[in-house]
């Protein structure tokens, strides 16, 4: 592969200048160390699936039913994640429900209909900065203004907006990506026809755009309810007795509870954090197959 | 199915004997209050205590919700004053200015002391040298400029480097331990810490640490040198009486050991006035001293939990 890439290397060979030697040479350790770069990412994510694997494994294999069905304990062979499992998926489905409609509307709003001008490019300058905002941030903007100034406590809602208001930044600019790769000729067409800009959004562009939309969604909801932070700053529960039934409820979430288990004393309840940890990866793991099964299945080549 | 499987698994230790204490303390009063929900928060030291009163109290009255959140002393102390949570967890008594913004928000609170937390000295298991230490040796290890070789702080010891491992500044057992060895830091007298060690706010990474290194030395709770008995070794601690005392939970419980802090919870007044809040607080202080010791603490003195019981047979 290596001397393929480099365009007659046997004629500078045979020039015989040592400074093409040299480049030969070089070549070959530059691509060996781009290798070495590569091989040591997978390699160390294996690293860390193999040690969760080997310390979690048996306990979540060990009473499945005891796990998943229990709520915690202060013994770790009977503490479970029930309570953190269900505050997970519901932080989810929350965050989902606020964070699509705003930040799909935000990017069409903003690749479709915004004027040229010194507000529009502000505002998409804000918006790149945002993205590389650091968690805890938001989780302290989540306190402050829905725990706090709105009065929704450490509950579920408050919990499900802040990671909304997270993923924001990074689902509108995926939602971008997708409504600015949907060719002109489309828009066109649909004028041609008569279509008004919204008609041609709604019946033509959208459609379009939607599966790589929801592949940054998947992705970008599958990075917030690994978060730990932010619920960590809003109050999230580590204890917690009863699975929610409603947005005011407080709740638990798995990252939190996989924290809190890591530093106990006992060393049972780091296996248990392990065992919290699989259930976690295969969460993510599945959301982001969904993702890449949308974008293989579904996205237009224009 | 799984449920009663859970509740059974429940019943088999500690619940059977906590209902005949129940019953002996006469808990005959608003024994009937059914729905209503407990927020608690505060020192994550303290959580596992409040975590396992919960898993019990489940048993007792199953239709409040209790919540146990981890957000720190401090941090507890703000939202009791807030008025967002009904219990605070505390590892440390309330400061002067937490009571002052309690006090100017108009929340008033009741204090209880649960359990002690022994601060255990240690080394490394391979140390040979090290078995006591003063109060006084340790400030010298501690304080800024301190000692670097061990020789330098008893020429007993060999000229070995120490390597200190101990907990981070943000962590409550970091102040505790500063203000007992090094005096009140808000005291110009006081000696200052150093900062010059490896510091981790996660008592786990220094047992590894202080396991690998035989001339380590450093400390953290109990509850963590219990759990890693064969790597580590406890250093006795001498006070002002100058008597070498090993850690364990009777030193701790009878107060020979000069390192241990209480644990405390705070009741926020107005939640007192709810019949499960009260239920839980008082099954809080009736159930602790059996089941503190499952949590890696050490029951408060027999007095305490008393006192508190009385507190809140005086106050409805």
């Amino acid at each position: 592969m290596t001397t393929v890439a480099v365009p007659g290397p046997s004629a500078a060979l045979r020039r015989g200048t040592s400074r093409n030697v040299v480049g030969i040479v070089l070549d070959s350790v530059y691509a060996g160390a781009l290798f070495l770069g590569t091989f040591l990412g997978v390699v160390f994510l294996g690293l860390l699936l193999w040690t969760v694997y080997d310390q979690g494994w048996d306990r979540l294999a060990g009473d499945p039913g005891e796990f998943f069905g229990n709520f915690v304990s202060r013994f770790p062979a009977r503490a479970g994640i029930k309570a953190a499992l269900h505050g997970t998926v519901w932080l989810m489905g929350l965050t989902a429900l606020f964070s699509f409609p705003v930040g799909v509307g935000a990017a069409v709003y903003l690749e479709e209909f915004a004027p040229r001008n010194r507000l529009t490019n502000f505002v998409e300058a804000n918006i790149a900065n945002l993205a590389g905002v650091p968690s805890v941030v938001y989780g302290i903007l989540g306190l402050g203004v829905f725990v706090r100034f709105l009065g929704m406590g450490p509950s579920l809602l408050a919990g499900g907006l802040t990671l909304a208001v997270m993923s924001l930044p990074l689902i509108i600019i995926a939602a971008r990506e997708a409504v600015r790769a949907v060719p002109d000729s489309v828009r066109l067409a649909a004028y041609a026809l008569g279509a008004t800009k919204w008609q041609a959004v709604r019946h033509h562009v959208l459609p379009a755009a939607l599966p790589s939309t929801m592949t940054g969604v998947i992705l970008s909801l599958s990075r917030a309810i690994g978060e730990t932070a932010p619920l960590l700053v809003i109050g999230a529960s580590v204890a917690i007795f009863n699975t929610p039934d409603d947005v005011r409820d407080p709740f638990s979430a798995l990252p939190v509870l996989i924290f809190n288990w890591t530093g106990r004393p006992q060393a049972a309840f780091a296996e248990a954090a392990a065992a919290a940890s699989i259930v976690l990866l295969a969460m993510l793991l599945a959301m982001n197959s969904v993702a890449i099964f949308l974008r293989n299945r579904f996205t237009t080549r224009w | 199915m799984r449920r009663s499987r859970t509740r059974r698994a429940g019943a088999v230790t500690a619940s059977l004997a906590l209902l005949l204490v129940l019953e002996a303390c006469g808990g005959t009063d608003d024994n009937v209050t059914s729905g209503g929900s407990i927020v608690i928060d505060g020192s994550s030291t303290v959580a596992p205590v409040s975590e396992a009163i919960a898993e019990e109290f489940r048993n007792e009255q199953e239709g409040v919700q209790v919540s146990v959140g981890t957000s720190g002393t401090g941090g507890g102390f703000k939202k009791l004053c807030a008025d967002e949570i009904d219990i605070a967890d505390a590892s440390r008594a309330i400061k002067d200015e937490e009571k002052q913004a309690c006090a100017a928000a108009g929340v008033a609170f009741t204090e209880f002391r649960v359990g002690l937390d022994g601060l255990a000295v240690v080394t490394s298991a391979d140390n040979t040298f090290l078995e006591c230490l003063s109060l006084e040796q340790m400030a010298d290890i501690f304080k800024e400029g301190g000692a670097s070789t061990w020789d330098q702080v008893d020429p007993k010891f060999p000229k070995e480097k120490i390597a200190i491992f101990a907990p981070g500044t943000d962590s409550g057992t970091y102040d505790f331990f500063v203000e007992e060895v090094l005096g009140d830091p808000d005291k110009p007298e006081s000696l200052k810490p150093r900062s010059d060690y490896t510091a981790s706010e996660d008592d786990n990474t220094l047992v590894q640490g202080i396991e690998g290194e035989r001339s380590s030395w450093g400390y953290f709770g109990f509850a963590y040198f219990n759990e890693n008995k064969e790597k580590l070794k406890a250093i006795e601690v001498s006070g002002e009486d100058a008597t070498c005392v090993e850690p364990s939970a009777a030193t701790v419980e009878s107060g020979a050991y000069p390192l241990s802090r209480p644990l405390f919870i705070y009741v926020k007044e107005t939640a007192l006035a709810r019949p499960e809040v009260r239920q839980f607080v008082r099954f809080y202080l009736e159930v602790t001293p059996q089941l503190i010791a499952d949590v890696g603490y050490t029951p408060a003195p027999k007095e305490d939990y008393e006192k508190g019981l009385d507190l809140l047979a005086s106050g409805s």
